[in-house]
């Protein structure tokens, strides 16, 4: 089957800034999307997994070109997404839409339910009137929301009823793929669990398909496909999820796995510490943009010299590592 | 037993709402103890009362707003922390019982090297000079693990990563090494990779400096790994308290056992092949308004009439250990053949 989503050499360098009221020396590019492909078939979730600053976000809104990307092909529904004009763009996102993490700052706290999701219905010109109340009363029950709900402001709504809102307003225009930016990051664990069964239920009555970006690689386990770490700007591995928890083939992905705290404290993991911060992505080393942090006992010369390619090393697992073959 | 370092009894912090819509009993009839040398996790989410309940043990309070009600204890050391004189609680706090937040960047002032802001807790309270405060504050960032401390002990806050800034922070809170370390959501605002390096920092510091740590924080995980017993608060309660392995492998209130149940986790397959990630209806009934009886019951898959008409006191669940080791607020303890969801 033909992907729904389809990235090809993405690229997104933000020019670095001018010290000293545009006087100084610029400063360094930020590469904060490096050259980053992937694939997310129909009704799929590709989970985008990193830590801040990776540029998984920013991966997130070039694709929608919410930002302007620099390099790359996007085709989403068959369409070139780069390549298009302000007009057909516009029709274009009804077919793609996106959900903000903060549920605080993402819905307008002016307006009420009813005016937020009415207003996608009328930019799109898909319903008005009797129709768009009948419409948003039945979007609002979708994501488990009573109707009567419309008439609340946003500060009336608890953290878990706002994201369902966001979800809501993202469905109004019936699109076909959805990017969810860190969509439970800041929900309790026992609302956390909720929302995540709610776009589990969309996906499959609606036949969405999602790039689900989140830090947490537990959450992630529970709702995506395939995942893709990345690291500086690149993604570093990418595989079917099973694989990818059941035998990561990337340092990287290996350290992340286990430094997530596991609730049980007879747990016994060898946890790996990764020692140091992840360097700026304005100055990344070269070679294996890892092999600083790098706790593979094979690391040498040659991680600190020739950048290693993302190739694949298992049946659908691709890893970006000269050591892929001998995981940690 | 030995004397416990902490003793918190009854402690109810109160807030007089803004919109005049009646009193927030944000804390309310909270009881433990801490131990020397031993980590207390308090685990639960937003609003349930663990960070106030922190903020109360420090005096810092805001009032009003808030207030501690009469009868409330908090017992350091054997001395009513409620009733001291300003002065003497000085003395305690940030000496004594130290304490670090969750952000490590509005935690810390722009304007003051780290140097100076570590330094400032040794000057006051252990009358060091400028120049022996000042090596003593190099010696904090070596302790806990920033490199090349005698260069960054001159750096401003800015200068630093998060996870740097948050070593700064758990140095200025040793730096008069504390019998009392509360640490709330010290790992919450890093990235995985930083807190497994935080959460190693303060284990380390805990064993070589012999201090007793609180540990107030959202994620089981966390306090799984690091914490000797676990009281798990909702609505303003402790609702469970039970050493870490007994609360893991025998967690008895329904509301331990559905928070358990809703961690997405790595360790076990994903619930996706079952069907549904397991979860807890409804939401956090407001400050303003706890409901009757059991304040979970309106969320709870076991409650009949006496949970919605009697709030259940804290009940002991047996167990190895002497009375009083894991302690539950459930009725179920009473009747344990109720223990089947409705339908």
């Amino acid at each position: 089957m033909p992907a729904l989503v389809d990235v090809q050499g993405l690229v997104k360098h933000f020019p670095g800034e001018r010290a000293l009221l545009g006087l100084g020396r610029p400063r360094a590019v930020v590469r904060a999307v490096d050259d980053v492909s992937f694939a997310i078939a129909p009704g799929e979730t590709l989970g985008l997994v990193g830590e801040s600053g990776c540029g998984k976000s920013t991966v997130g809104r070039a694709i929608l070109r919410l930002i302007e990307p620099d390099a790359g092909r996007v085709t989403i529904d068959g369409q070139d997404v780069v390549a298009l004009g302000a007009r057909p763009l516009r029709a274009l996102r009804r077919r793609m839409q996106i959900v903000f993490q903060d549920p605080y700052g993402s819905l307008n706290p002016r307006m009420t339910v009813r005016q937020m999701l009415a207003e996608p219905l009328a930019i799109h010109r898909i319903a008005s009137g009797a129709d768009a109340q009948r419409r948003i009363a039945a979007l609002l029950e979708e994501v488990g929301l009573d109707p009567s709900f419309a008439q609340s402001y946003a500060h009336e709504l608890s953290g878990g009823q706002r994201q369902r809102v966001g979800i809501a307003r993202a469905l109004s225009v019936e699109p076909h793929f959805l990017v969810l930016d860190e969509p439970v990051s800041a929900l309790d664990v026992s609302i956390q669990a909720q929302v995540l069964n709610l776009l589990a239920e969309l996906q499959r009555g609606r036949r969405l398909t999602y790039l689900f970006i989140a830090h947490d690689l537990a959450v992630v386990r529970h709702i995506a496909d395939h995942v893709a770490v990345m690291y500086l700007g690149k993604i570093v591995e990418r595989a079917p999820a099973p694989a990818l928890y059941a035998g990561p083939r990337h340092p990287y992905t290996t350290s992340l796995l286990s430094a997530v705290p596991v609730p049980d404290p007879k747990a016994q993991r060898q946890r790996i510490v990764l020692a140091g911060d992840v360097p700026s992505p304005a100055h990344p080393p070269p070679g294996c943009p890892f092999h600083p942090r790098c706790p593979h006992p094979k690391k040498d010369a040659r991680c600190r010299t020739e950048p290693p390619a993302l190739r694949e090393v298992a049946p659908g697992q691709l890893a970006a590592c000269h050591f892929a073959e001998q995981p940690l | 037993m030995t004397e416990p370092l902490l003793r918190v009894r009854d402690l109810k912090t109160y807030f007089v709402t803004e919109q005049g819509s009646g009193t927030a009993r944000a804390v309310d009839g909270v009881s433990f103890e801490v131990q020397p040398g031993e980590t207390l996790g308090i685990v639960g989410e937003s609003g349930c009362g663990k960070t106030v309940t922190s903020l109360s043990i420090l005096r810092l309070i805001p009032e009003p707003p808030g207030h501690i009600r009469p009868g409330s204890v908090i017992e350091f050391e054997g001395r009513n922390l409620l009733t001291l004189e300003p002065r003497e609680l000085r003395a305690i706090r940030g000496n004594q019982i130290a304490m670090i937040f969750q952000e490590p960047m509005t935690s810390l002032n722009p304007v003051f090297t780290v140097g100076d802001q570590i330094a400032e807790a040794a000057i006051v309270h252990q009358g060091l000079s400028r120049r022996v405060a000042r090596t003593r504050a190099i010696d904090m960032l070596r302790l806990v693990g920033i490199a090349d401390p005698e260069e960054r002990v001159d750096h401003y806050p800015h200068q630093m990563s998060g996870g740097m800034r948050q070593r700064v922070m758990i140095g200025m809170a040793l730096v008069c090494h504390p019998k009392l370390l509360i640490a709330d959501e010290p790992t919450t605002a890093l990235d995985v990779t930083i807190q497994a390096q935080i959460l190693e920092l303060l284990d380390r510091l805990q064993a070589e400096l012999g201090m007793a740590v609180m540990l107030i924080t959202h994620d089981l995980g966390v306090v799984a790994g690091s914490a000797d017993r676990v009281a798990v608060m909702y609505a303003g309660q402790v609702v469970e308290q039970a050493p870490t392995a007994a609360l893991f492998a025998r967690p008895l209130h329904p509301y331990t056992e559905g928070l358990l149940a809703s961690v997405p986790r790595l360790d076990a397959p994903p619930a996706r092949e079952h069907g549904r990630l397991h979860s807890i209806p409804g939401q956090v009934p407001a400050a303003t308004a706890w409901p009757d009886g059991c304040r979970f019951h309106p969320r709870c898959p076991y409650a009949w009439e006496r949970c919605r008409a009697e709030m259940p006191p804290l009940l002991d669940a047996g167990g190895e250990g002497e009375p009083g080791t894991h302690t539950v607020r459930c009725w179920l303890l009473t009747e344990p053949r109720r223990r089947t969801p409705h339908p």
